[in-house]
């Protein structure tokens, strides 16, 4: 039988809300302090520092080949802790659902949400509902906040990056938003997914191989070029990358070719950038290859004086090119 | 201004067919080609099929530059 | 094809034929242009122009529909996803191109602007919205005209309509020629418009000047081989269209689509963004398809005190060859792609923003 979809009354805080907490999220995302209900969680103390981090999920479509709003929303937030050195302790979730949602996409979303969280050993101990009426939202957005603690031997940041520094990353870039684009311009990704995950066990691998990454980042909107681009802006250096070192699958390479787009500035959303001092550098490759997640990790270029703009390339050709960082999401084009 | 693309045609219904390359596919119009056969290549500009291309010629085009850069004496010599 | 296209672009092969060029040097100067928005992009992505001899420069020509389209044509498509009803579809290349604003602006002022893949999915746009209407904003040289004349023709919902900005390529070249002063060594032809027109259209303006032309493709073998073409034909003297694209271009073309082009449209004077009005470069729609025709129906007109460039900016020059970008007072400052002056740096494929987002380093 048809369940009724998802009603302003779900978000009205009275026992419409409390029966769609009862049926869809307490089963999914089980552990005893979401199960206390109260208005606040309350956690444990955790040694050393805490990390903080927010986000918004607003992608559309919800799902995609590879995953979907809701694994998307735990990685993402996961793995913002993970580059800034800290293991996750906790997440809230916060949604907002439009009015006429199906209860079936819900409790998908949030299976797969409580799939990711497993897989990272965190736990959802918080959250919140609102409903929108029709026409006021996409489907659903999904609102984080994740906690962390921070390991020895976190990565400073942009700051101490030095010329010199070998840049790596964990493996092809644009996965991510080769296959929304296709989506969005009505083509088939064909087996291409996204690389949604989790990249706390390559962060891992680094520091437990002793390795002193001088900063790290997870590539995300903006793709990799735009990590780059922020990078050499904040260290007052230029990164020289090389066009042919670059890992780009052929399905990328293809959707690239027909909406006119440019892979480095494609989202990825569970790959690593690492700046490492070059002596470290095939050290930090080798830590990475062990992993499934870093079968592909590779060299792609290394941090130089400061050019007149943060991205040098250099063409299979041996030309070479500046390159910067664009201000708007890139559009496809017909010329 | 033409961006377009070499896709292999895999399947068509009158002026509407399915195209693909490197495993990414997408409807195309087939108005400007009507006589094109699933497997053959198109170019494809915006959503439409704007010509077949030539698979003879792609292939005897690539042999001429390759005749051509690995003997630079076919393009005539210097005086 | 896998092991064409990857052969086309193979980086020995590319670097060796490259190298051969110095053996066809004239002993003077030359200066070739391209007009196509594409092959810039293809130029500076593969870092070409750095693998070629000094004496021999590569310019960029009038061949980027979105730079030639009028201020006051973008202006008028703004005006039209402005009134009450309309869903204004159009390329991604536009949207960001500022008149006295650029529709992204009017849609977050309210406007209902999609951006599309092609005509094709302005078509399904309409069938989904029928009670709106739907205009797609035409731009494109004949490759794209082609495929809005082919939606056209195919009988697309009442509630479809076209509002044409489309140029001809030809008799641009023609108005290029017939300029007073120097004119370009050769002319690399742009392959997917002759893809559909053929090379007939361009032998004819040879009688008007003889200046040697190649037909080129958009892979780095196919441009080297388009300019050794041209090289070649400079050295013995001679004045020809080589077809150096033959697996898409035929010598008549594409007869169906230059026939759908015929149907629906027909020539008109038309201006050019830094240019100036070009005799028949333009397309309009045929009496047959003037309800389709969104300036028609709405009864508006573009607006000619819509300014399309300020003062001191050279676009026009480097629309027409005559100036590199950087020749340009305001290339890179201030003028960059994210806060441009004039209709070169503005689209994606503009010569200065396909310049200066490539600068060599």
């Amino acid at each position: 039988m048809e369940r009724e979809p998802i009603a302003l009354g779900h978000g009205g805080g009275g026992r419409m809300t409390s029966d769609l907490i009862r049926e869809v999220f307490l089963p999914a995302l089980a552990n005893p302090r979401l199960e206390a209900l109260g208005d606040a969680a309350r956690l444990d103390p955790v040694p050393g520092r805490l990390a903080m981090t927010t986000d918004a999920f607003v992608v559309s479509p919800q799902d995609f080949p590879g995953g979907d709003i809701g694994a998307l929303a735990i990685f993402g937030t996961v793995n913002d802790l993970a580059v800034s050195g800290a293991r996750p302790v906790a997440i809230s979730a916060a949604f907002i659902l439009e009015e006429g949602l199906a209860r079936d996409d819900l409790e998908r979303w949030v299976a797969s949400m409580a799939l990711a969280a497993r897989r990272c050993s965190v736990e959802v101990v918080t959250g919140d509902t609102k409903v929108v009426p029709r026409g006021q939202g996409d489907r659903a957005y999904v609102v984080t906040t994740g906690l962390g603690a921070v390991q020895a031997g976190a990565p400073p940041g942009p700051e101490a990056i030095r010329e010199g520094d070998e840049v790596l990353v964990s493996g092809p870039v644009g996965d991510h938003g080769a296959v929304i684009a296709a989506l969005r311009n009505a083509l088939d990704p064909g087996t291409l997914r996204s690389d949604c995950g989790p990249v706390w066990d390559l962060v891992e691998a680094l520091l437990a191989a002793g390795a002193t990454p001088r900063f790290l980042r997870d590539p995300t909107r903006g793709g990799l070029g735009t990590v780059l681009g922020e990078m050499a802006e904040a260290s007052g250096l230029s990164v020289e990358v090389r066009d042919d070192a670059l890992p780009v699958r052929p399905e990328v390479a293809g959707l690239c070719d027909l909406l006119g787009l440019d892979p480095i500035f494609l989202a990825c959303e569970g790959r690593v950038v690492a700046v490492m001092p070059s002596e470290q550098a095939e050290e930090a490759l080798r830590a990475w290859r062990r992993l499934p997640s870093g079968q592909e990790a590779t060299r792609i270029g290394r941090v130089v004086q400061r050019a007149p703009a943060p991205i040098v390339r250099v063409t299979p050709y041996g030309g070479r090119r500046l390159c910067d960082v664009p201000a708007a999401e890139p559009l496809p084009r017909i010329c | 201004m033409c961006l377009a693309v070499p896709m292999r045609l895999v399947r068509r219904d009158g002026p509407v067919g399915w195209a693909e390359v490197q495993g990414i596919s997408r409807e195309v119009r087939l108005d400007l080609v009507p006589e094109v056969r699933p497997g053959e290549w198109l170019i494809v500009h915006a959503g439409y099929a704007i010509e077949v291309l030539d698979e003879e010629e792609a292939r005897e085009s690539l042999e001429m530059a390759l005749r051509a850069s690995e003997d630079p004496g076919t393009v005539g010599g210097g005086p | 094809m896998k092991e064409w296209t990857s052969g086309l672009r193979d980086p020995g092969r590319v670097r060796g034929l490259a190298a051969e060029m110095a053996a066809l040097d004239p002993g003077r100067p030359i200066r070739l242009m391209h007009v196509c928005g594409t092959h810039e992009h293809a130029l500076c992505a593969a870092g070409i122009r750095d693998l070629l001899p000094e004496w021999l420069t590569l310019v960029a020509g009038p061949g980027c529909p979105v730079c030639v389209c009028p201020a006051s044509e973008i202006d008028l498509a703004v005006r039209i996803a402005a009134l009450p009803g309309v869903t204004l579809a159009t390329f991604g290349d536009l949207v960001r191109v500022p008149a006295r604003i650029s529709l992204a602006q009017a849609r977050t002022r309210g406007a209902d602007v999609r951006v599309v893949y092609g005509v094709a999915d302005a078509v399904a746009l309409a069938r989904s919205l029928p009670d709106r209407t739907v205009v797609f904003f035409a731009v494109g040289f004949e490759t794209t005209a082609c495929t809005t004349a082919a939606a056209l023709r195919a009988s697309p919902p009442d509630n479809f309509q076209v509002l044409s900005s489309h140029r001809l390529v030809p008799p641009a070249l023609q108005a290029l020629l017939d300029l007073p002063g120097e004119t370009p060594d050769g002319f690399l032809l742009p392959g997917h418009v002759l893809t559909v027109t053929g090379t007939k259209a361009y032998e004819d303006l040879l009688s008007r000047r003889p200046i040697p032309m190649a037909v080129a493709g958009f892979e780095p073998l196919d441009i080297l081989q388009a300019i050794r073409a041209i090289l070649e034909q400079v050295r013995r003297g001679r004045a020809e269209v080589v077809n150096a694209y033959p697996r898409a271009v035929r010598e008549q073309g594409n007869r169906a689509a230059r026939e759908a082009i015929a149907e629906v449209f027909e020539a008109a004077d038309a201006p050019w963004r830094g240019i100036g009005t070009i005799p028949g470069s333009g397309l309009r729609l045929r009496p047959a398809f003037r309800h389709r025709d969104a300036g028609e129906v709405f009864g508006l007109a573009p607006d000619p005190a819509v300014q399309d460039a300020p003062t001191g900016c050279r676009c026009g020059e480097v629309l027409l060859g005559r100036q590199e970008p950087e020749e340009c007072p305001f290339f890179g400052n201030p003028c960059v792609p994210d806060d441009p002056m004039g209709p070169c740096m503005v689209a994606q494929e503009g010569t200065c923003a396909a310049r200066y987002r490539h600068r060599r380093a």
